[in-house]
């Protein structure tokens, strides 16, 4: 869904946050088109979260807009959700529901039918054959984190915003969340993604916006 | 829009069958309350009729508030909350889905057991009819209006306690409709004047109550 014009799809315009007292960071801009990566570091506590949030239209920002194809995502909502897709530190999955019940559910939410085939399908290609049917409170960290991140292969959203999408993965399913973000931005999406480690990400469309330091 | 509210009824209705316990402890709870009373004040016949719409109702009031503290919190915790948020649906369609599927589960438990609570209270048939009635138009009111409160003590630390101070003087109209309606029936005036309000204060409470739910539950994730 991505738009082949030249102008930047998801723009940040002088942005300030805060949390209670504290300003996070301040007059941050800068803009992401089709096929861009943004990896975005810095220190524990520098706002990486708050920025992914305040992207996501889940937090206010002090001051500042952020403008999706020209217009301000607080006036969308609802049209700029179509086009995103936000993982956070939660996983967002129902514990009580089994894996192939989290997967459609949200895939209706998001405004697109996933039938059974199609989701039993995704949770084999991220890892997860044999445990599609059982409730998820029973599976691993890693496993839980997993099926979240099978949400990425079954929507079509163009702006993939993932904080901390690697932690609790191990080796192969790092390797594997790579090739999925490359392959998104690769087909014209765009990703801002938040890590700590020192992932292989780095390929020729990766920007990277390091929070916390004077300038930004 | 019909789609993803079918599926929110069905999602909450299926994890609530899974976990039964959580249903089961609101209806004990009504019953244990609105049987203490006849217990405690002795078997005079009179006595018991007077009373039993009051209690009733008030024993009604305090399980659907009781109820209410989990309505979102757990999709809080876990996160499928702030996806919600998320979703090109309008928030309040899904609230409605929330509260509807929250009231099948523990609102109409409580309609079906009063009139079996009647009989310890000496209630004739058409008054227990009334009875019946008044709550399923009133319990829904109740999910309806207490959502707006769980919504705004939702991750507080002394939540539930404030969730009471909140809801409980929202739920007094219900309450005197509701009461007044069996009191009525049960001295011959007939209850369809309080019947009718209690559907006006649902149908208010339909429109109203899921947009400043969906308000609050924005405030709460931001």
């Amino acid at each position: 869904m991505s738009t082949g014009t030249a102008a930047p799809a998801l723009q940040i315009d002088t942005l300030s946050c805060a949390r209670g007292d504290r300003v996070l960071f301040r007059d941050l801009s800068f803009a992401i088109a089709g096929g861009e990566l943004l990896h975005l570091k810095g220190r524990n506590g520098s706002g990486k979260t708050t920025l992914l949030r305040a992207l996501a239209g889940l937090l206010l920002p002090e001051s500042g807009e952020i403008r999706w194809q020209g217009e301000n995502i607080r006036a969308l909502r609802e049209e700029y959700a179509r086009h995103l897709l936000y993982l956070g530190h939660l996983n967002g999955i129902k514990g009580d529901l089994t894996a192939v019940e989290n997967l459609r559910i949200a895939a209706v939410l998001d405004g697109f039918e996933l039938d059974e085939t199609r989701a039993w399908a995704v949770l084999d290609e991220i890892g997860l054959r044999g445990h599609e049917d059982l409730p998820t409170k029973h599976l691993s960290q890693g496993q839980k984190r997993r099926v979240a991140l099978a949400r990425l292969l079954a929507n079509r959203a163009s702006i993939w915003i993932l904080d901390e999408p690697f932690t609790a993965l191990d080796v192969a399913a790092v390797q594997l969340l790579q090739d999925v973000i490359h392959r998104h931005v690769a087909d014209g999406g765009m990703a801002i993604v938040t890590t700590h480690q020192e992932v292989a990400m780095i390929g020729a469309h990766t920007r990277t916006i390091e929070l916390g330091r004077r300038h930004v | 829009m019909f789609k993803p509210l079918f599926w929110v009824i069905r999602r909450d209705l299926t994890i609530a069958m899974r976990r039964r316990s959580d249903v089961f402890t609101t209806l004990i709870f009504f019953v244990i309350v609105v049987s203490l009373f006849p217990l405690g004040i002795g078997p005079e016949p009179n006595t018991l009729r007077q009373i039993a719409p009051g209690i009733v109702w008030v024993g009604a009031l305090l399980a659907s508030m009781l109820a209410l503290e989990q309505i979102f919190s757990a999709d809080h915790r876990d996160g499928t909350l702030e996806q919600m948020l998320l979703t090109p649906q309008p928030v309040s369609v899904l609230v409605v889905g929330k509260v509807l599927a929250h009231w099948l589960v523990s609102g109409v438990p409580l309609v079906v057991m009063a009139p079996i609570l009647g009989l310890q209270y000496d209630l004739s048939v058409d008054v227990q009819l009334i009875l019946v009635a008044s709550l399923l138009l009133g319990t829904p009111a109740l999910s309806l209006i207490g959502a707006i409160g769980a919504a705004l003590t939702l991750g507080l630390r002394s939540g539930g306690v404030l969730l009471a101070l909140l809801v409980l003087p929202l739920y007094i109209p219900v309450l005197i409709f509701g009461a007044g309606a069996v009191e009525a029936t049960a001295s011959g005036l007939g209850g369809q004047a309080h019947l009718s309000m209690l559907a006006a204060i649902l149908v208010g409470s339909m429109v109203l109550a899921p947009l400043a739910t969906a308000a609050a539950l924005r405030v709460a994730e931001d």
